[in-house]
Parts: structure tokens; C-alpha cells; sequence
């Protein structure tokens, strides 16, 4: 029967010895030890927390950076098709007015040519009709008033040399 | 005269049937054994030795103290009993008379007046001290037996100063885990500390929050301190020497002020839905005479079966383990070579059952604290069904 039956002295230190256990577990060892445990927990959630924050920011800033480099592509596809085109537009104007010139030239030099033809026709026309009186002169002097209506065959010659050389 | 002794031995057996009953399934076939032998040496059974008065049991012992070979010269029922009880001093080997103890004070409370001296004093028994005997169940009583003044026992006992040491081993380990962890704010513990986190953070999420809810955190440190002094001392009582060894846990005293403090404790957090329901439940009004009494039994019997459940398991446990070491002893009565021949297979499965109590030194430990926990936490429960 012993065993089964508690002893005073023992329900006593043991109600002693476990209200102090309990104290002093509770005040100095329980208590700091959750709540370190309770800090721990809680910095390794927010840690976390910040880890998946930082990751999504950095997916954002990824996300605008693509943007961009995009958007610079367009930029710049754009950039060298205003430059083709202008450098196709500098080239054309350029052809033009140098055709334009040329054109101007030529005119200017066919002018000139047509001028100085008529120049020289005329010249030449002065000279054959001067050629021709020194040669009618000739004549003359070998047959002068010899014969005035062979002159006149001669000058009417001449005549129509002359139309048909200004012709 | 036959009669006369048959009567006095059921009257004795009768009395100690209680003390018998968790030894017996053990012991009963080893005592068969050890008992048939004897009666052909002797004459005698143990029993009839265990039943003899004081002064012819001292005389008994005496007469086998040295004699390890005497046929009546172990007894695996007494000195089981004498294991797992408590005692005023701490037996560290030899028996009998020879026996070296640790005396421990004894501190007795009478209508006389508080008396403190140390148990040496009795001599294991034999010699009264200051008005004062043991008897032979180690009970300090008068020495005058026709006093009945009641005598307080709050000596420090062998189970007192188990309980000493097994707290502050306790209070030191968890204060010096508490300085790491101020010490190193937010780092992962380390060495022992591993060890003790998992089951903290075990008896938190696992325990204490799923069956008491939002305010389990205030019963933490009542939960924890349960658990961990009754692991320690379930794993200090398997320490076969000194400072372990005692049947701390295993005592009906120490685990009837745990389940006391788990009943108050459940009684001051009972809210109005945990009254209603034991006194006002949900049934006809008719049936509270059935009710009632059942709900108020439930509630003294919740702590109770906690108080057996640690008390019984622990107690078997050391009942065990004592009993297969006894085959050794009871074999070696009947013959020393076969004493030889039993002892390895006797320790083998002393070896076993130690490291199977290992097992149950958790177990229990975790089973009490999650039922206090489970009785807690239907003590606070919010909702009612």
C-alpha cells in the first residue's frame, strides 16, 4: 500500500521544489528563450519578405530595362531611316541642280557656238565677197569694161553663193 | 495453530496486496520457483519471511547478510519494492548491514515539535533514535507503539533529494540555454541547445497551439516546465547509480502534485462554456442527474489518470528491469552455475528494457504534457458545440 500512497513529505518539497522550478523556468529561462525564439522567427519571416520583395523589384527593374533597350531600338531603327532618307534626298537634290547646271551650260555653250558661227559667217561671207571683188578685180583688170554684163553674171553668182552659205 | 497462521498471513496479504500487485506478474512465476526450492530446504516461503514482524525479519536478514548462498537469501519481491520506494537514506551497494548508504537528514513534525537528525542514526532500522524507529517498511514511526500521535515526515528523502538535483540540473541547463540565446540574438543555437529547441518548438507548434488555440502562448512555460522535468527525471531515475536511480517520476506523490497543478491550472483557465457545459449542458433538463455527475467525475478523473498513467509506467518500467535482474539472483539461489548461465540473457534484456524506458522516459513526458495540454485547451475553448 505504500506505494500508492503519497507521503506528506514528498507532495511537500515536490510543491515546493516544482512552484520554484516553475518560477524561476518561467521568469529566467522560458520566457527570454521563446521570445528569442519568437525574434528569430519573426527576422527570418521578414527577411524572407524582403527577399521576395527584392526579387520582384528586381523583376520590375528588369522589365523596365527591356522597355527601354526597346524603345532605344525604335530610336535608333528610326534615327538611321531619317538619315538614309535624307542622305537619298542630298544625293537627288545634288544630281538635279548638277543636271540643271549642265543643262544651263550646254545652253550657254550652244549659244556661244550658234554666235560665233554667225560670226564667222559673216566674216566668211566678208571675206568671199572681198575675195570675190579682188577676184572680179582681176578679172576686171584683164577685161575691164570688157564686158559689163559678165560682171553683172558674176556678182549675181556671188549672190547666191552667199545666200546659200547664210542658208 | 495452522489456522491461526493462514488467518494472519491472508490479513498480510491482504495489506500488502496493493504493494504486491504491480510486482507480481513479475515476480509471481520467479517466486514460484524461488519458493518450491526453498520449501524443500527450509520450510519457509518468502512470503512467511516478508510477513514476520520487525525484529524477526531484522534477525533473518542478519542471518544471510554475508551469506549469499543461504537458500532464502534473496527475496526479488522485497528488493524490488525496496528499489523503487522511497527511502531516508541512499543505498549505494552492499545489503543488509553492509550496506553503504548516503544518510539524508530526517525532519519530523509531531505535537512535540519539529526534530531534525540524520537517518545513520536508526542504523537501517535496527536502533530507535529520539523517540523515533523505522519500521520495516522504512517508515519513520514512534518508538513507543501505543502513542498515535500523527508524525509529519518532511524529511529530505532519497526521492526529495532526487527531486533536488533533478530540478537544478534542470534550472541550470535551461538558465545557461536562455544566456546563449540572449547572447547570440537571431544565430541558430548551438550543441545541446539543438537538442532542446526541436522539443520546445515541438511541444509549441505541435502540442501547446493545435489543441489550446490563439492562447497557447501562456501556458508555455507551464507546459514546458512539465515536460521537461518529468523527461529529466524519468531519464535520471534509468541512471542505475548515484545521483540517478531514485523513482522519482514513478512515485504517486511527485505525479499527484504535477496532475494536481495541471487540475488548478485547468480549473482557474475554465471559461463560461467549459462550466456550462459540466453544468448546464446541452440536454434535456431530466438527464443533469445523469449528466452532472459524470461531467464533475470527469473532472477529478482527468487529473487522476494522469497521476497513474506517469506513476504506473514509470514504476513498471523499474519494475521490470529489477525483475530480469533478479532472474539472476533467484537462478543463482537454486544453483551459482546456473546463476552464471542466466546472467548474460539477463542482462541482454535489461539492456533492452533500458534503452525500451529510454523511449517511455519521452513518451510519458510528452503524453502528460499533451493531455494537460488537451484539458487546458478545452478549458479555454471559445466556441461551444
Amino acid at each position: 500500500m505504500q506505494l500508492v500512497t503519497p507521503a506528506i513529505g514528498l507532495v511537500f518539497w515536490m510543491l515546493v521544489t516544482f512552484s520554484i522550478l516553475l518560477f524561476i523556468l518561467k521568469k529566467f529561462a522560458w520566457g527570454p528563450i521563446l521570445g528569442s525564439i519568437k525574434d528569430r522567427e519573426d527576422s527570418i519571416n521578414q527577411s524572407l519578405s524582403q527577399a521576395e520583395q527584392a526579387r520582384n523589384e528586381m523583376a520590375k527593374l528588369q522589365g523596365e530595362n527591356e522597355q527601354l533597350l526597346a524603345q532605344a531600338r525604335q530610336e535608333r531603327d528610326a534615327m538611321l531611316k531619317e538619315a538614309r532618307e535624307m542622305k537619298e534626298k542630298i544625293v537627288g537634290d545634288a544630281k538635279s541642280s548638277a543636271e540643271e547646271e549642265a543643262k544651263k551650260v550646254m545652253a550657254r555653250a550652244s549659244d556661244e557656238i550658234n554666235k560665233q558661227k554667225s560670226a564667222a559667217m559673216d566674216e566668211l561671207k566678208k571675206e568671199i565677197a572681198s575675195f570675190s571683188v579682188q577676184i572680179a578685180e582681176k578679172l576686171l583688170a584683164e577685161s575691164l569694161s570688157n564686158n559689163e554684163a559678165q560682171q553683172k553674171l558674176i556678182s549675181h553668182h556671188l549672190n547666191e553663193l552667199t545666200q546659200k552659205a547664210q542658208a | 495453530m495452522k489456522m491461526q497462521s493462514t488467518e494472519n498471513q491472508c490479513t498480510s496479504v491482504g495489506v500488502r496486496f496493493g504493494k504486491f500487485v504491480f510486482a507480481l506478474f513479475l515476480t509471481l512465476f520467479f517466486n514460484n520457483v524461488g519458493i518450491a526450492n526453498d520449501n524443500h530446504s527450509s520450510n519457509t516461503n518468502s512470503e512467511d519471511v516478508e510477513h514476520h514482524d520487525a525484529e524477526s525479519h531484522e534477525a533473518s536478514t542478519h542471518e544471510h547478510a554475508g551469506s549469499h548462498e543461504a537458500a532464502k537469501g534473496f527475496e526479488p519481491g522485497k528488493m524490488i519494492m525496496e528499489h523503487i520506494a522511497d527511502a531516508h537514506d541512499w543505498h549505494l551497494w552492499g545489503e543488509g548491514d553492509h550496506s553503504v548508504s548516503i544518510p539524508l537528514p530526517v525532519i519530523l513534525y509531531t505535537s512535540e515539535g519539529l526534530s531534525v537528525f540524520s537517518s545513520s542514526n536508526f542504523h537501517h532500522g535496527h536502533s530507535p533514535y529520539n523517540g523515533f524507529k523505522l519500521n520495516h517498511e522504512g517508515v519513520v514511526t514512534w518508538e513507543d507503539e501505543t502513542k498515535t500521535d500523527v508524525i509529519y515526515d518532511l524529511s529530505i528523502t532519497k526521492n526529495v533529494l532526487a527531486l533536488f538535483i533533478g530540478s537544478i540540473f534542470l534550472i541550470v541547463l535551461v538558465i545557461k540555454m536562455a544566456r546563449h540565446y540572449a547572447a547570440n540574438t537571431g544565430k541558430a543555437p548551438k550543441g545541446i541547445y539543438n537538442l532542446i529547441e526541436p522539443l520546445i518548438l515541438f511541444l509549441r507548434d505541435d502540442i501547446a497551439r493545435p489543441t489550446i488555440g490563439k492562447k497557447a502562448d501562456n501556458y508555455m512555460s507551464l507546459l514546458l516546465s512539465i515536460f521537461f522535468f518529468i523527461f529529466t527525471l524519468n531519464l535520471f531515475g534509468l541512471i542505475p547509480v548515484f545521483p540517478g536511480g531514485a523513482n522519482v517520476t514513478g512515485n504517486i506523490s511527485v505525479t499527484m502534485v504535477l496532475a494536481l497543478v495541471v487540475f488548478i491550472t485547468v480549473t482557474i483557465s475554465g471559461n463560461k462554456y467549459y462550466w456550462k457545459h459540466i453544468f448546464m449542458p446541452d440536454v434535456p433538463v431530466w438527464m443533469y442527474v445523469i449528466i452532472i455527475p459524470i461531467e464533475i467525475l470527469g473532472v477529478v478523473l482527468k487529473p487522476f489518470v494522469l497521476m497513474l498513467r506517469l506513476f504506473a509506467n514509470i514504476t513498471a518500467g523499474h519494475i521490470i528491469i529489477l525483475g530480469f535482474f533478479s532472474l539472476i539472483f533467484i537462478f543463482g539461489n537454486m544453483n551459482a552455475g546456473l546463476g552464471y548461465a542466466v546472467s548474460p540473457l539477463s542482462v541482454a534484456f535489461t539492456l533492452f528494457m533500458s534503452v525500451l524506458e529510454l523511449l517511455v522516459a519521452f513518451l510519458q513526458a510528452f503524453v502528460f504534457t499533451l493531455l494537460s495540454s488537451i484539458y487546458i485547451g478545452m478549458a479555454v475553448e471559445e466556441h461551444h458545440h
